[in-house]
């Protein structure tokens, strides 16, 4: 018994000494501010979106990549997807045909120093460079995952506030539909669209995969502006004579932005992998076109043989879906209030000297 | 509570509705049935064009063919469901009534396994919150996350079955991979327990040689060849579930609940024999019930004779320990059958198949061979759906339960005195069960949806299998029959969450608002 309550009063007083030092940090700061912080304390967080940021720049300016389908922006590498080059043969082990050049084993360890080679990625069965393949189907990937996001992301955003905003009929027929759309699971959706629409092109299968993916997001978005529209906030801009335009953009949505950002990230995440599922299943992005789904269902078979035809889409997959759930974690720490961050000792250990410094002042 | 059930099944029925017309005429209008017809140079093809025609009713338009369809689905309320037929002509329905058991086994198992392991260990994460187990399974979790499971399922096809079959023809375990397990198990349970340094590195050790040690055993005794339990280590292990659920839900020091767990550990050892005579001589279901239902009653019997007051919870210990004790016994009959099954023609000592749901070569009419054979199948496809989706259990238990240790009813009950098991037990993971139930109804529903892209990488024909077939050879019928059970039940289990919510949180009560 005494054992506990020294424990549970041992506790509080740490709580409130934490609490102390997590006020002290914020203070005069704004919410962005704070914010920022927050997030750039998170140091997955910070390696993933280096991360992602490397990858979006190595994988789009490596290939020629159209802006607008107008301005052609040329890519650094030397090979294209169409090229057929040929394949190498004799210097692989195993006796394998177009293997990968890249070698990341300095020479005075006794590899072949660190360097890209001619095919860094290998080749695939008819000569052509994985390495351009593999830029490619990610290039088409990230669009694909980045249309989602912004188009999943606004038509949940607009719906959600829509009908939290204003209640009543409007909310029942929207939530309603909402309804209507999650009752069919995504990948089943996905692969009616992809199967269908899926020779259109990537951006179009996109578009309307976005088109469907918005369901979740409304809903979360429309329970945060339920409870906050009930707050003295909007009271006080109501009564101030704000139009309710001006209180849904200018009031509301700032504070909701948190839910929003957070959700939008884990859709893109979950995008990517719907991508890739349909592709691999034959229900996105069709031949002769590149995804990473695709190429790793075309030669899974060849996986004994030659295993990097079917590591590296996969690898490409799996690190930018880890960043960005990793980002999504960040950015939900940041706009928590509640999160408490870990206090370590030496900061415990400071603002207990400066504690007793002030108290011996006194 | 009644009136609110039916206007919430009155709801949903109109939502499925709505739910299929859309898609019915989305998956109507984007393709034509008759397009590899029209394309072939068969002689007879137009009667084929309009044969077909006239019994999947091409003429009349999606919109008007969609109420054709909907009125044979309302059949399902007089007990005769008509889905309509498919191209090959069988019956929608008679597809249908084969897939769902195969698709539900492919994801039950794995449900149930991810829930307990995702629970388990976020539950521990929250416990030892910013540890560094902690991070790892935070890792692990977001690694678990973002795995594609077809890019899984290649990995797991070579590096767990044909390995594993491989290491079947000579089971020697190398001295690194011994060390390795045994390593990997001291920092696990080390990492797991806690506590002080000292604490730390003596489990850590601790751990390390009983894992070494039960290897190097089970190694030396051929074990991976003629695995098998015995009574002695089946009444050992039985003894180990009665002391951790015990303590888990009552605490040892409750002596009533601790003997009555011991005394099934003991019925469980008496049990062996007679239990191995009913599975040789009575295979079947039936026996399996029996021995359930008699462990279950024996426990309850003594549960009440040791026990004056507190009854409940105590039974439920008694309960839980007799269903895991014959679980136990069940388990050591099938190891025990593990060596014949190896030794038939079809399984030839590869005993881990990488595709499809049974060895139709097997033709065993040995009941514990045939379903040997399908556990073996269940073993991949189980693992790959448990890795990807007990990531989701994990993050989601171990926030829910950091919230509640915030609550204040949390510190009231610390400074009621009550111990650290009452207090997390208790107090902390019950209410932690609320929201998590409601999750994994919804997501139940959802992983059979899923079972898509699973049923391709393994090659098993249930629904996704037939949703495949019907999406390229534009079935119609087929295509809605399984979207329309899938909608279905993802709409029962938002239902089922809903109530079990009210059920659960004494604070909600359904249909009171309006």
């Amino acid at each position: 018994m005494a054992r506990a309550s020294k424990l549970s009063q041992t506790s509080t007083e740490s709580m409130s000494g934490e609490n102390a030092i997590a006020n002290k940090e914020v203070e005069g700061l704004s919410q962005g501010q704070i914010v920022r912080r927050r997030f750039f304390r998170h140091r997955a967080a910070v390696i993933s979106l280096i991360t992602i940021f490397s990858i979006v720049i190595l994988v789009f300016s490596a290939l020629d990549f159209k802006l607008f389908g107008i301005w052609r922006i040329p890519g650094w590498w030397k090979w294209t997807t169409e090229e057929l080059p040929e394949l190498r043969v004799g210097d692989c082990p195993g006796g394998t045909v177009g293997c990968p050049t890249i070698s990341l084993r300095p020479k005075f360890l006794g590899g072949a120093g660190i360097g890209l080679g001619t095919h860094p990625f290998g080749q695939d069965d008819i000569g052509r460079d994985f390495f351009a393949l593999v830029m490619k189907g990610t290039q088409r990937s990230l669009s694909v995952m980045i249309v989602i996001g912004f188009l999943g992301g606004t038509l949940g955003t607009i719906v959600g506030s829509i009908s939290g905003f204003y209640r009543g009929k409007i909310d029942a027929v929207l939530m309603r539909f909402v309804d209507f759309l999650i009752t069919v699971p995504a990948v089943l959706i996905g692969s009616v669209i992809g199967y269908h629409y899926g020779n259109l092109g990537a951006i179009f299968l996109a578009f309307y995969l976005g088109l469907f993916a918005w369901t979740g997001l409304s809903r979360l978005v429309r329970g945060e502006f339920l409870t906050l529209r009930e707050r003295e906030f909007v009271d006080a801009a109501r009564v101030a004579g704000a139009s309710n335009r001006r209180i849904i953009f200018k009031h509301i949505l700032p504070n909701a932005v948190g839910v929003i950002i957070v959700s939008v990230t884990l859709l893109l995440s979950g995008a990517i992998l719907l991508e890739t599922a349909l592709s691999y299943l034959g229900f996105g992005v069709v031949p002769p076109d590149v995804s990473l789904g695709l190429l790793i269902s075309q030669y899974q078979d060849s996986f004994t043989t030659r295993p990097w035809l079917f590591w590296y889409p996969g690898f490409f997959i799996i690190t930018i879906a880890l960043s960005i759930n990793f980002i999504g974690d960040g950015l939900r720490d940041a706009f928590d209030p509640r999160q408490r961050r870990r206090i370590t000792k030496k900061e415990r250990q400071l603002s207990a000297i400066a504690k007793k410094s002030a108290q011996e002042n006194e | 509570m009644f009136a609110f059930i039916m206007r919430r099944i009155g709801v949903l029925s109109v939502i499925l509705m709505g739910s299929s017309f859309i898609l019915y005429n989305l998956a109507a209008y984007s393709g034509d049935p008759l397009a590899d017809l029209k394309q072939s140079t068969d002689p007879n093809r137009d009667f084929l064009m309009i044969s077909l025609s006239r019994e999947l009713q091409l003429d009349v338009p999606p919109p008007a063919r969609y109420f054709l369809w909907f009125k044979g689905v309302l059949g399902v309320f007089v007990g005769n469901a008509n889905f309509g037929m498919t191209r090959e002509g069988a019956t929608v329905t008679g597809d249908l009534a084969q897939a769902i058991p195969v698709t539900l086994r492919l994801v039950f198992a794995a449900t149930i396994l991810a829930i307990v392991l995702g629970i388990g260990i976020g539950i521990v994460t929250a416990l030892r919150q910013y540890s560094r187990f902690d991070y790892s399974m935070t890792f692990v979790s977001f690694l678990m996350f973002s795995l594609p499971i077809f890019w899984v399922a290649v990995l797991l096809k070579q590096y767990l079955a044909i390995a594993f079959n491989n290491f079947l023809r000579e089971p020697n375990v190398p001295p690194s991979g011994l060390i390795t397990l045994a390593l990997f198990s001291g920092i696990f349970w080390a990492s797991v327990i806690g506590g002080t340094r000292r604490v730390f590195w003596r489990s850590f050790v601790a751990a390390t040689v009983i894992a070494g040690s039960i290897i190097a055993l089970m190694d030396a005794l051929n074990w991976f060849l003629q695995p098998g339990l015995g009574p002695i280590v089946v009444f050992a292990l039985s003894v180990g579930v009665a002391y951790g659920i015990t303590q888990l839900s009552v605490g040892v020091t409750n002596k009533a609940a601790l003997r009555s767990s011991l005394s099934i550990s003991g019925a469980t050892l008496a049990m062996y024999y007679p239990a191995n005579w009913v599975f040789d001589n009575y295979p079947g279901p039936l026996g399996l019930l029996l021995l359930f239902v008699v462990m279950a009653g024996f426990g309850v019997v003594v549960a009440l004779s040791f026990s004056k007051i507190d009854r409940g919870p105590i039974i439920r210990t008694a309960l839980l320990t007799s269903f895991l004790s014959t679980l136990l016994l069940i388990v050591d009959k099938f190891m025990q059958t593990w060596k014949p099954y190896m030794e038939t023609d079809a399984i030839n000592y590869r005993p881990v198949p990488t595709i499809g749901q049974r060895n139709d070569l097997l033709n065993s009419k040995d009941f514990w061979i045939s379903n040997l054979d399908l556990i073996t199948h269940l073993f991949l496809p189980t693992v790959a759906l448990t890795l990807i989706s007990f990531a989701g259990y994990i993050r989601y238990s171990r926030g829910t339960l950091l919230e509640v240790l915030n609550q204040d009813y949390i510190r009231t009950a610390r400074a009621k005195g009550l111990n650290e098991r009452t207090v997390i037990m208790r107090h902390a993971f019950r209410n932690t069960l609320i929201p998590l139930t409601t999750i994994m109804v919804v997501d139940f529903a959802g992983v059979i949806g899923g079972a898509l892209i699973t049923e391709r990488v393994f090659g098993w024909s249930g629904m996704g299998t037939l949703f495949y077939r019907g999406l390229l050879s534009f079935d119609l019928n087929l295509l809605m029959g399984v979207f329309f059970v899938t909608a279905t039940l993802s709409v029962l289990a938002n239902l089922v969450a809903d109530l079990l919510y009210s059920a659960l949180d004494p604070r909600i009560r359904v249909g009171s608002g309006s």
